[in-house]
């Protein structure tokens, strides 16, 4: 199965580990991921925040280059996901608007292709049945409590995928590889975007709720599917915790970390080691860094 | 020569401030076949008609226009006029100069150039009428209601009582409806089942009312007066006239299934009456779950029952009857709520609704009316609930306001405090809307006696923490968010038509509206008929209601239905589709047009060419044809005319204006 | 700059509505145009401010912000930090029983504010145009270099330098900025952005 992929900016500095886990995991799936050459940033919530226009020509060109190879394009970023979503939907929508931003970027996009979060690859292309005959190490024991944001479920017009208000393909996943996730109530709430960073008397708070939620649900670790709340959630923990004479030790993973783990990849090769809360020494204190059988990196 | 009279009305000043009725009377005198014209301030009154008839003598007018308001409003008047002054009443035509014109229009000079138009037209159709007579048909005096809730009961006593015998047609097991599911009513907290049990037996001992429970309307046939229905009795597999309702079979029959009565709250057995005031009081067994019927072994109930009355072969049975009336009394259900993702998608099993709640508290439900929440039946100390669930939205349910919902929230908190002495009932909503009697008062005395915290804002997300439920909301009225930590939260869903309403609306032949709800005959002026002559309507059937608004549009319904049925026989209205069967090529086309199922084929036998051949055309039922007039336009060969708006009178109109 | 959050919320005087009233048919219209969505439906039930995870911090909850709409006071409105700190989750448009959405509100309020020089927090607006600005030069987005310089613009130069030497001993802080070999298609996307009257900064 071959997929335009369309890593962003955030996999190549701050969620680099998401690009490894991805790239490994992909392999073992079966999943032929081609990088959309010379890749231009989606403008993010940036432009979204300043211009209309310009919030839908960014993506657009790297969505005309995929088309020209005439494939469908993974996004593991949930912010990338949603924008590049929104320029889908709005020429579709819209012939006058895609005449405008063919004109801008300079290439033609029709929206023949379709846009898909490589959550959505992994539960829909790959399957969760072939997930689970892959895995060899299964996480038994492990509590995650699944976190997807607001931007892979909202607005649901536009993204089209899981439910907005319970969405479950990360926890379809963490079953699969024998994971347990929690029940929470904060699956779909907001990570703050750039506020923990920007506006941090408000951005730290909106992550305290989120911790507080996990923590109250039992979980020992929070699993996402988008760079930018991993960020968040993992760089500012001690901060907020400090903050609150607390600490929360709750270590957030990539879904595609814990499933490289449970293909039997080395977690180095997955970038695990790349966290601030120390992910290598919970995985390991689980029990789950004991070698196994068939391991994949040597394949 | 006709002779036509035309008569402008100034209604006051509803016509006259933007029509000059004096230069369209003085026109008018001008067209065709008009000799004499004249206008007067309210036409409709005494004096008014007096000015007609003296015309129509003096003048020897055979035939009148009539132009004033709508003839919605004053046809019927005028007509009689007509007849007083012995005339036929269908050489009278009305011109809307008022709905159609003054009230519409600001500018005078084109108002009136407008009206003097209207008067052309009726004018040039008037001289095409002919008189029409009306015809009779026989009634049969017997009704029909069906559903067999508070509403069906109430219709059901008050046409027995006036001496007609009555059928009430109920598909559960027994009658009473939400009423015998709701444990206290509002404004007076006074026992539901208290006031409706008496109703229940009064209704099963009438000699002149049949109760037909677990049986259900198969097909309706026939016009008013004279409906033809087939009702289906299901096999109870019980025989009614042995079994004695001692509940032995219920006792020991070994299969439990979850109760609808009780709303999953509580379980019932395979053979079981739906309550145990349930009238009448004869049990059925519900196939689809009895061990017998799945497997062919235990017939334990058909053992133990000592009048020998369980019946495993018994069949469904058609019966067809025949009534002069039916009243439609069919209910409500309440909307899932299922659809709210962020109240957990109907999950959370102590997020329940205001019915479940009712049998929570309600001394003969499944906690024997002990309020314990369903997860773990301890005592929830903090109840939230949430009003218009499903209603006033757009977005997920319904636009409308369920009317009921702000009221019995009000008595679900009071009860509350009343049965919990330590515990929190906090109401999230937008509005209150308590217009009854003694409504605003109940609702005060939960906030001033019973200490119900009422906070205005619609819940956002409900979700499980623990053995609690954490309600997100805003407190509008402070600008803040607000969070409670419930034991049980109680959603006021709202009221939604029966899943069944469009079929049985489309079996018995009247409207229902986008939400399936039952369509009146005029929302203000005929609230209990409908638009199909011999049907009328009950309860919440036909919108949302309280017990008050059900009981009363019932008894409504079945003054109408007396009404009817103390004739011998009424009149028809001569508006009514004919058909010219010389040139009908007995296509039906018009069979399937006609909404109100009254043309048929028929055989003709005519003589072509010296033979005698037979053939098919097209025969209008009259008591069943409504006038609407859409096999007219829809037939292909013209073969179809409209009585009183024949084509040769619209042409004549279309005419008048353009020509 | 938020120095206190209890202080947000200052005393209003008495507001004359007559004049807003006669504002407020041509503003909903223009909203219902621009930003695709028509205040006049919400009937200020409060779902959305009950559900926003940033009403804790806002001068005006979203649901007042589309009230002060109603009611013809939109400078109030463009005026409010409210605008800026919403993060854009887009909640509340997701739950309006009146299918109002506030996001889309808040967005166009935004950029008019932007244009009108009504800039409530000037934090957000600063890191919006960094971001640009990176994306214009060089393609990609450096996030560390957009951070360190945005705290630098910001006054808080030590605020998460304590993050840097993490992330770069983790390999997550590439020291050189990410680029493209060929920028210019990006840098014409932005011109022409430009000349199509969208400011595109
Ligand atoms: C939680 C709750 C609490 C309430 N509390 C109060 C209160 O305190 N005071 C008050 O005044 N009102 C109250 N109400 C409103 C009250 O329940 C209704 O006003 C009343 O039940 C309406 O009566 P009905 O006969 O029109 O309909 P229903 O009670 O629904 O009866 C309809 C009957 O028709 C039968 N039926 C349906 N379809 C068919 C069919 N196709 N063929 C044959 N039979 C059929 C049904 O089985 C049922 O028996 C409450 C409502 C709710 C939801
Ligand atoms: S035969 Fe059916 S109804 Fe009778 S006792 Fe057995 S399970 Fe119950
Ligand atoms: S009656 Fe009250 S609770 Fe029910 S829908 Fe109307 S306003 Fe809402
Ligand atoms: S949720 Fe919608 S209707 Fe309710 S206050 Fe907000 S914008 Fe208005
Ligand atoms: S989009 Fe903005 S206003 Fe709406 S809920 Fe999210 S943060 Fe709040």
């Amino acid at each position: 199965m071959k997929l335009a992929y369309y890593p962003g900016c955030s996999l190549s500095t701050t969620g680099i580990e998401y690009n490894m886990s991805t790239l490994a995991v992909a392999r073992t799936l079966g999943l032929d991921l081609w990088e959309i050459p010379e890749w231009n940033c989606c403008g993010a919530s940036s432009a979204h925040l300043t211009n209309h226009l310009l919030a839908l020509a960014l993506p657009a060109r790297n969505l005309a280059i995929a088309e020209e190879a005439g494939l469908d394009v993974a996004v593991p970023c949930a912010a990338c996901f949603a924008r590049f979503k929104a320029t889908e939907a709005a020429v579709k929508d819209s012939a006058e608007t895609r005449a405008t931003i063919e004109e801008v970027i300079g290439r033609k996009y029709e929206a023949k292709y379709t846009v898909k979060s490589l959550l959505d690859v992994f539960v829909n292309t790959v399957g969760l049945s072939q997930i689970k005959t892959l895995v060899n190490r299964p996480l038994e024991g492990l509590k995650v409590a699944p976190y997807y944001g607001c931007l892979l479920v909202r607005p649901h017009k536009i993204t089209q995928f899981d439910d907005p208000e319970d969405p479950v393909t990360i926890d379809q996943i963490m079953s699969a590889i024998g994971a347990e996730p929690v029940y929470w109530g904060y699956k779909t709430e907001c990570c703050g975007a750039a506020h923990p960073t920007v506006v941090p008397e408000v951005g730290l708070k909106m992550l305290k709720s989120i911790y507080q939620g996990a923590r109250d649900a039992g979980a020992d670790c929070i699993v996402t599917a988008c760079p930018l709340c991993l960020t968040n959630l993992d760089m500012r923990q001690k901060e907020v915790g400090e903050q609150n004479n607390t600490q929360y030790n709750l270590p957030v993973f990539y879904f595609t970390e814990l499933v490289g783990l449970a293909l039997g990849h080395d977690p180095h090769t997955l970038g695990i080691d790349k966290h601030f809360v120390d992910a290598l020494a919970f995985l390991k204190n689980k029990g789950f860094l004991n070698p196994v059988q068939n391991r994949r990196d040597s394949e | 020569m006709k002779r036509v009279g035309v008569f402008i009305c100034h209604c006051g000043t509803n016509i006259a401030h933007t029509v000059d009725c004096e230069k369209v009377a003085k026109t008018a005198a001008e067209f065709p076949h008009v000799v004499f014209s004249t206008d007067y301030k309210y036409m409709c009154s005494e004096p008014g008609q007096m000015v007609i008839k003296n015309a129509i003598k003096e003048h020897k007018l055979d035939r009148i226009v009539v132009a004033s308001c709508s003839p919605r409003m004053h046809e019927p008047t005028f007509r009689k006029c007509m007849e007083s002054a012995g005339l036929n009443p269908y050489l009278m035509e009305m011109a809307n100069i008022r709905e159609h014109c003054s009230w519409v229009h600001p500018d005078k000079e084109k108002g009136t150039e407008k009206a003097i138009d209207l008067v052309k037209m009726a004018v040039a159709k008037v001289v095409k009428n002919t008189p029409l007579t009306r015809s009779s048909i026989p009634i049969h005096k017997r009704a029909l209601v069906i559903g067999g809730g508070i509403a069906g009961i109430q219709a059901a006593l008050d046409i027995a009582d006036a001496g007609y015998v009555v059928d009430i047609v109920e598909k559960e097991p027994s009658i009473g409806g939400r009423m015998a599911q709701v444990d206290k009513t509002f404004p007076t907290l006074d026992c539901s089942a208290c006031i409706l049990t008496p109703k229940m037996v009064d209704a099963a001992q009438h000699p002149n009312i049949n109760l037909v429970t677990y049986s259900e309307i198969e097909k309706v046939e026939g016009y008013v007066g004279n409906f033809e229905v087939t009702i289906r009795h299901k096999a109870r597999s019980v025989d009614v006239s042995k079994c004695t309702g001692c509940g032995t079979c219920w006792e020991k029959c070994p299969t439990k299934v979850a109760s609808e009565f009780e709303l999953g709250l509580g379980t019932r057995k395979a053979i079981y009456t739906p309550f145990p005031q349930a009238v009448p009081n004869k049990p059925v067994i519900d196939r689809d779950n009895c061990r017998y019927f799945k497997t062919g072994k235990c017939m334990v109930c058909q053992k133990l029952c000592p009048t020998g009355a369980v019946d495993y072969t018994q069949e469904d049975q058609l019966e067809t009857i025949r009534y002069g009336a039916i009243v439609v009394a069919t209910g409500f259900d309440l909307f899932d709520h299922s659809v709210y993702g962020e109240y957990g998608y109907g999950k959370y099993p102590d997020v329940i609704t205001g019915l479940q709640f009712e049998r929570l508290i309600n001394a003969s439900g499944p906690t024997a009316g002990k309020i314990k929440r369903p997860s773990d039946h301890k005592e929830p100390k903090t109840i939230v609930f949430i009003k218009c669930v499903g209603s006033r939205d757009e977005a997920k349910g319904k636009p409308y306001c369920s009317k009921t919902c702000c009221m019995y929230t009000a008595k679900h908190a009071t009860l509350v405090k009343e049965k919990i002495k330590d515990s929190q009932a906090i109401v999230f909503y937008m509005d209150v809307r308590t217009p009854g009697k003694n409504y605003e008062e109940f609702y005060q005395r939960a906030v001033d006696e019973y200490g119900v915290q009422y906070v205005r804002g619609r819940v956002s997300k409900i979700y499980q923490k623990g053995d609690k439920l954490i309600v997100k909301g805003e407190d509008t009225l402070l600008g803040k968010q607000v969070e409670v930590e419930a034991d049980m939260v109680v959603l006021a869903t709202a009221m939604v038509a029966r899943s069944d309403a469009g079929d049985l609306a489309r079996k018995v032949g009247f409207s229902y509206d986008q939400h399936d709800f039952f369509t009146e005959a005029h929302p203000k002026l005929r609230p209990v008929e409908t638009h199909t002559a011999g049907v009328y309507l009950a309860g919440a059937c036909q919108g949302p209601k309280d017990i008050p608004d059900s009981v009363s549009q019932a008894s409504a319904a079945a003054a109408k239905v007396c009404g009817l049925l103390s004739k011998n026989e009424m009149a028809t209205e001569p508006i009514i589709s004919a058909v010219n069967e010389s040139i009908c090529s007995g296509c039906g086309l018009c069979i399937s047009i006609c909404p109100y199922k009254a043309i048929d084929l028929k055989t003709i036998t005519e003589r072509v060419h010296g033979k005698m051949l037979e053939r098919q055309v097209a025969a209008v039922n009259s008591g069943l044809c409504q006038g609407c007039g859409a096999c007219t336009v829809a037939c292909r060969s013209s073969a179809l005319n409209l009585r009183g708006f024949t084509n040769e009178q619209i042409l004549a109109e279309v005419d008048a204006l353009c020509l | 700059m938020l120095k206190n959050l209890e202080e947000v919320r200052v005393f209003m005087e008495r507001i004359n509505l007559t004049p807003g009233l006669a504002q407020a048919k041509p503003i909903r219209d223009s909203l219902k145009e621009h930003c695709g969505t028509d205040v006049g439906r919400c009937y200020q039930c409060g779902k959305c401010t009950a559900g926003c995870p940033v009403a804790f911090a806002m001068d005006y909850t979203p649901r007042e912000i589309v009230r002060l709409l109603q009611l013809g006071l939109k400078e109030e409105a463009l005026k409010s930090k409210t605008i800026w700190l919403c993060a854009t989750c887009d909640t509340c448009s997701t739950r309006c029983p009146r299918e109002v959405e506030p996001a889309k509100l808040m967005e166009g309020l935004r950029q008019e504010a932007k244009a009108k020089g009504l800039v409530a927090d000037k934090r957000l607006d600063l890191f919006n145009d960094l971001f640009l600005q990176l994306v214009e030069k060089y393609g990609r987005v450096h996030e560390m270099g957009l951070i360190l310089k945005f705290n630098l613009l910001s006054a808080q130069p030590l605020k998460d330098a304590g993050h840097g030497p993490g992330m770069f001993l983790k390999g997550k802080i590439n020291p050189l900025p990410h680029t493209i070999k060929d920028n210019g298609e990006v840098k014409q996307i932005f011109a022409r952005v430009r000349a199509l009257g969208g400011e595109g900064k």
